[in-house]
């Protein structure tokens, strides 16, 4: 089995599995109980707390949650319960993930004002688009850290310092958010100091239905689930706790040789995509050219995703012979026997027209994939690609 | 165990003349059988008339659903027994609308009583007077309304006892399974053919399902609708066995070598072909379909006869004069139509010409066709099959 679908999930570590089940069989304690068993379990949490905390700018807090989705509305819903009464207006973009776009347009149909700011053809935010869209009645700004399709790095630091002088500027205080998913572990969010960033556990190897929220302290965001006043009363709701042992594992080892790991995941990155535009033609990469590995490396490409469009041909169908020679991808397009078509918004973000889209297919990487599982990769894309252009289809 | 009574009618097979005998003992079978999830039922004939006993602890609807979907019942009734005696009846009558009081506030009532059995001293006409006496009498809240009644409740003197009961609530009717033959349905996963294979059941014919796909052009989800399909279908006639057969290389020949407006209709013909020889290999003596006359362009009168000639087995197209709303109301009362609606594309849609022939001619059909080598074709793809069992949930 070759995976290329790690922007979807990640296989867990080992040390990730143990650490749940020694969370669950031996530390099954509540961390409020006042017993032995809570402290133990009190200590889970203390010892990740600590680990993530590692991983952000100083004088912030982490707030664990179920998952990326929860981090994101929680960002976005508490954020307009708290300004509300300060401004109506959101800022975001067109290529953010469905759990930032979607709770922006409930926010929408209660009466706020969202502005959806447009990008370039490579899928990146000129910084100035952002500060144009600034005003006084804006409340937050939210854009994503690395686009979760084709890898884009935003240029989120200069956003937060448009926000920041903002602020100063005009006495606002317009709350920026990011979400990092797809960010974290592959770039040091540590680089930049951020008001609000989401994270999910299952893309660097952790659980599934774990995330947190990171939060400035001076941020101060009113309760999102309220209950027992678990996570500083930020976010009610007994700890997972097995969830947050088996996160911060994860986060623990992916942080290990970070940049060694992500420059070996960018020259597969690289091998792959020389290997199907020598081995292709009609083959079009979407997003940036040259891979980036800081934050300040904004408008280049997160070397974990690779997203190329192969003309004449239908990503799903690729898919699905791909997952016949065991190679697992993602696709830019669903297909559809109604007409309605289901393109990525992202890529039409970008301009791309249907038959671009139709034809777009993800790989993304984690430290498990070599440059011999690429050859193999690039010869069964190639066996595909050639295939379905021969034959074709009638639309 | 305190048991409750339903009655069961049967329809048609009411109306079998020296089969009625096999008739009824395969109702009675299949009826035993849908029931049998519940310990200690019983269910025997008495008189042309099924009374079926089942645990009262559980719920009523429940049980008047698993009998409802017995092909060949025509309606259900939960009732309740009383001694032959008219007062016992009236007394019995009055509990049963002390229950409907209490549970629906009804407040007027009427009843309609009868007497099968003639020995029996009160005439029909007055059962209802009599009985309706004695409700009015115990349950002071309710009225006489003969017009407008919030409740009609039936008094049904027979031979073997009398029974007090008032909803009846209508079963599919037609033969029980199993007493027509077997069949070969061409499950595409759309809306007409799980209709189709319903309707030929609903007649008491065995059902085998055959399915189309084109993978990796199609979604292994494509396939898993097809399986969702069945076993709502399995829920009225049981286990169902399915073939799977990849079109794709099939398609692949047509694609390269035949007119692309032809490409459905040649699609269709080997289906057909494939289909009748799975169904031979299975002993089953007909095809079914959910085509549906003019709905898409192999649909037309043309297109049929076209397709039709490719096999010998006689074709049942039981939808082909119906409306499609029509078809989508009953999809909808069977409980498929929901499942059908999801949006995966089928093999059909995949090599979709843009201008698909209407009115195809038999011979340049045959002449396309000649460029295939048809019947390796039709042996790989039949050889190819792969068989899943869906069982009722």
């Amino acid at each position: 089995m070759i995976y290329l679908d790690n922007s979807a999930t990640t296989r867990q570590y080992d040390e990730v599995t143990e650490a749940m089940v020694k969370a669950a069989t031996e530390n099954f304690g509540n961390a409020s109980s006042l017993h032995r068993l809570g402290f133990e379990a009190g200590n889970i949490l203390f010892d990740a707390r600590r680990e993530f905390e590692d991983r952000f700018a100083p004088g912030g807090t982490v707030i664990f949650t179920s998952g990326g989705t929860e981090a994101d509305n929680m960002a976005i819903m508490s954020t307009a319960t708290k300004l509300r009464r300060r401004g109506q207006k959101i800022i975001t973009t067109k290529i953010e993930h469905p759990a930032v776009l979607e709770t922006c347009r409930r926010l929408e149909a209660e009466g706020f004002k969202v502005e959806y700011l447009d990008v370039d053809v490579d899928g990146y935010l000129e910084p100035q688009v952002l500060k144009a869209a600034l005003d006084r009645d804006t409340i937050l700004v939210s854009v994503m850290t690395v686009n979760n399709e084709v890898g884009t790095i935003q240029p989120v630091r200069e956003c937060q310092k448009i926000v920041n002088d903002f602020n100063r500027e005009n006495g606002t205080k317009i709350i920026f958010h990011t979400d990092a998913v797809q960010a974290f572990g592959k770039l040091r969010m540590d680089e930049g100091a951020f008001d609000l960033v989401s994270v999910s556990g299952h893309k660097i190897h952790g659980p599934k239905g774990i995330g947190l929220l990171y939060m400035k302290d001076s941020v101060k965001l009113p309760p999102f689930i309220t209950g027992g006043g678990h996570e500083m009363g930020y976010r009610s709701g007994t700890e997972n706790t097995p969830g947050i042992a088996g996160f911060a594992t994860a986060s623990s080892i992916t942080h290990k040789n970070l940049e060694d790991k992500m420059e070996s995941i960018g020259a597969v990155n690289d091998y792959l995509r020389h290997g199907l535009e020598t081995e292709l033609t009609d083959i079009i990469l979407n997003g940036p050219v040259e891979l980036g590995y800081t934050l300040s490396d904004a408008g280049k490409r997160c070397p974990s995703i690779l997203n190329i469009s192969f003309m004449g041909t239908r990503g799903e169908v690729l898919l699905h012979t791909l997952e016949q020679d065991g190679i697992f991808v993602s696709t830019g397009s669903a297909c559809s026997s109604h007409k309605k078509t289901s393109d990525s918004h992202v890529l039409e973000a970008m301009s791309m027209n249907h038959k671009e889209i139709e034809g777009a297919i993800r790989f993304s990487f984690s430290e498990f994939n070599t440059i011999e599982e690429m050859d193999e990769v690039i010869e069964r894309v190639k066996t595909a690609v050639n295939r379905f252009r021969r034959l074709g289809s009638f639309r | 165990m305190k048991k409750n009574l339903y009655l069961v009618r049967c329809g048609e097979v009411a109306l079998k003349g020296m089969n009625r005998p096999y008739f009824e003992r395969i109702l009675l079978e299949r009826l035993k059988k849908a029931i049998s999830v519940y310990d200690g039922t019983e269910a025997h004939w008495k008189n042309g008339l099924m009374l079926v006993r089942v645990d009262a602890s559980i719920p009523t609807m429940e049980v008047v659903k698993k009998c409802s979907k017995v092909f060949g019942i025509a309606s259900v009734s939960p009732a309740v027994e009383a001694p032959k005696d008219i007062d016992a009846i009236g007394h019995a009558a009055a509990e049963f609308m002390n229950r409907l009081i209490e549970e629906e506030g009804i407040k007027t009532f009427k009843i309609k009583g009868k007497r099968s059995d003639k020995n029996f001293p009160v005439k029909s006409p007055e059962i209802g007077r009599v009985v309706g006496a004695i409700v009015l009498k115990e349950c002071k809240v309710l009225s006489v309304d003969v017009h407008n009644p919030d409740c009609e409740l039936y008094v049904d003197v027979r031979h073997e006892g009398a029974y007090i009961y008032r909803d009846k609530i209508k079963g599919f009717g037609g033969l029980p399974l199993g007493t027509n033959g077997r069949g070969m349905i061409l499950m595409s996963g759309g809306i007409d053919s799980p209709v189709a294979a319903f309707m030929m059941a609903k007649r008491g014919m065995t059902i085998e399902a055959v399915h189309f796909h084109s993978y990796p052009y199609t979604s292994p989800r494509a396939q898993k609708k097809v399986e969702d399909l069945l076993e709502v279908l399995a829920g009225y006639m049981g286990t169902i066995k399915m073939h799977c057969i990849n079109l794709l290389p099939i398609q692949e020949q047509i694609v390269q070598n035949c007119p692309e407006d032809e490409t459905t209709l040649l699609v269709r013909r080997f289906m057909m072909r494939i289909a009748e020889q799975v169904a031979i290999k299975n002993r089953n003596m007909m095809l079914i379909t959910g085509e549906d006359l003019g709905q898409v362009a192999s649909q037309t009168a043309e297109a049929l006869v076209v397709t039709d000639n490719v096999v010998s087995m006689p074709v049942m197209r039981p939808l082909i004069a119906m409306d499609k709303v029509d078809i989508m109301d009953m999809a909808k009362e069977i409980g498929t139509y929901d499942i059908s609606i999801q949006p995966y594309e089928d093999c059909c849609t995949v090599f979709l010409p843009k201008h698909p022939v209407t009115k195809p001619k038999l011979e340049r059909i045959e002449a396309s066709e000649s460029k295939l080598d048809v019947d390796a074709l039709v042996t790989a793809a039949v050889e190819s099959e792969e068989i899943v069992i869906v069982n009722p949930r």
